[in-house]
């Protein structure tokens, strides 16, 4: 069930600064929190290319497990290896590896262009360059208008593209989202789906975290699927509409709601 | 009843005349409590940045330290400076004792703790909510702080204006260490318990009204200040 998955995007030419990520490993993950198990035993991995979606129903472990891949959070047993191990780059400086986003974007109170100069500046980019970076990320969040708007004054769908677009400016190896649309209107949505698209064909990894089975369909190249904190499915997207592998994923699948 | 109106007449009068002698140790008073101030923001916020953005052993200890000398009585400051600073204390040979720097000395002291106690509160909400992006960026611990303390610098305001508010009314450390002495190391608050006991009423009154002022006129800038940052939404 777990087989490592045939790249469906292995096309995609690697860029050089995807070298600085490892295809990251699961190897009999758990985690508990107060003595409640609510990763179990989880075994996968992840290519450095392509969209993966994480799809489950509430509470089935999906975000934990983004934060168990960044090493936001440790697991209580088993390794996780690959992606983070290498947090520099060639000149010693930090390197992102992975960017993230969450559902409530987390923007610092300050003006829209100060919040994506910030994170290059942490990137120590040099200073000539850091206008035109910031200028084209705004621009790819259509919020050319806005630079100078507090970020907290931007609408709620403005917000996600804000934070968006400070996670791809710094050109991350990978980009993870945490439910990134789910408070989204459809256009808002259509924006940060283009955005990750491009990310996608620029060759950025993809890891979006959904319980939103359409969006699932539109965006992802793999699927994973999590229930209990258990992973039920590991199959290129096309496999896993036609044959889920299990009665939770056919029955979440139709809409049934699994109880 | 006559009594208090007349002190009331010439208080006014020597507000307004700017009388030199009122002047001065209006200016006294400033100059100590805004030093002091300065001083203690400096530590206090670079303090209060730590506990709310770095785990290290020891740190519970030192908010329940911080927090309970926030209420610090400052009779007993005082009489710690002065012991330090006297002519028999390990601090005596620098001579301090009753100058306007063992003043400054005893109000960093007092309040110092209040500003870290309150930054840190301030900070740790605000930490809480940036932690995960902080750590996905793999900030160092100096950026994080001087991020938390940047970002939240409208709140601060408020953090200083309580600091300042504390040293500029506070009597009994600076009275035991700077001693009240005249043209030297009189104060507003020193210079209202004299002249009170004496009972020159006018000249305790006048102090107690520019006092008053002062703090109302501090208070207005940061309401306005803290308003104008609501407004551009950056609070």
């Amino acid at each position: 069930m777990l087989n490592q998955i045939k790249e469906s995007a292995a096309v995609k030419a690697a860029t050089p600064h995807l070298a600085q990520c490892q295809p990251v490993t699961f190897k009999d993950v758990c985690l508990k929190v107060d003595g409640k198990p609510l990763i179990r035993n989880i075994s996968c991995t992840l290519n450095t290319i392509g969209k993966t979606v994480i799809l489950g129903p509430n509470g089935a472990g999906k975000s934990l497990f983004l934060r168990l891949m960044t090493g936001l959070i440790k697991p209580t047993s088993g390794t996780i290896s690959g992606g983070i191990e290498k947090r520099t780059d060639e000149s010693g400086q930090p390197a992102v590896c992975y960017s993230l986003v969450f559902q409530n974007p987390v923007l610092l109170r300050r003006s829209a262009y100060e919040n994506i100069a910030f994170v290059l500046r942490q990137q120590k980019c040099p200073k000539g360059e850091m206008a035109d970076r910031v200028a084209a990320a705004l621009k790819q969040a259509r919020l050319e208008g806005r630079a100078k708007t507090p970020a907290r004054r931007l609408s709620g769908g403005e917000q996600q593209r804000l934070a968006l677009a400070r996670a791809l400016v710094v050109n991350p190896p990978g980009l993870l989202l945490d439910e990134a649309t789910a408070s989204l209107d459809p256009a808002s949505t259509a924006i940060v789906e283009k955005m990750i698209h491009d990310a996608d064909t620029a060759g950025t990894k993809i890891v979006f975290v959904t319980h939103d089975i359409r969006q699932a369909k539109r965006l992802a190249d793999d699927i994973l699927f999590v229930d209990e904190g258990q992973i039920l499915a590991h199959k290129p997207a096309r496999d896993f509409f036609k044959d889920p592998g299990s009665d939770k994923a056919q029955a979440y699948l139709d809409g049934r709601i699994i109880l | 009843m006559g009594e208090i109106g007349q002190a009331f007449a010439i208080a006014f009068d020597l507000v307004v005349s700017l009388d030199s002698d009122l002047l001065e140790i209006v200016l006294l008073s400033l100059k100590v409590s805004l030093t002091a101030l300065a001083i203690a923001c400096l530590l206090g916020f670079a303090l209060g940045a730590a506990l709310a953005s770095l785990r290290f052993p020891g740190r519970k200890v030192i908010i329940v330290i911080i927090n309970a000398l926030m209420g610090l009585p400052p009779v007993v400051v005082g009489l710690v400076v002065y012991l330090m600073l006297s002519r028999s204390g390990p601090l005596g040979v620098l001579g301090l004792l009753y100058t306007p720097t063992a003043m400054i000395i005893a109000q960093i002291l007092l309040i110092t703790p209040l500003v870290a106690a309150l930054c840190f509160q301030v900070l740790r909400d605000l930490h809480s909510e940036y932690d995960e992006f902080f750590r996905s960026l793999n900030m160092s611990a100096f950026d994080k702080m001087k991020t938390l303390l940047w970002d939240a610098r409208f709140s601060l305001i408020t953090v200083g204006l309580a600091g300042f508010g504390r040293a500029i009314s506070e009597v009994g450390a600076v009275m035991i260490v700077g001693g009240n002495i005249n043209h030297v190391t009189r104060i507003m608050t020193t210079a209202i318990a004299l002249e009170t006991s004496k009972g020159t009423l006018a000249l305790a009154l006048a102090l107690g009204i520019t006092l008053i002022v002062i703090s109302v006129a501090i208070n207005s800038a940061a309401m306005y200040i803290g308003v104008s940052a609501k407004r551009r939404a950056y609070a």
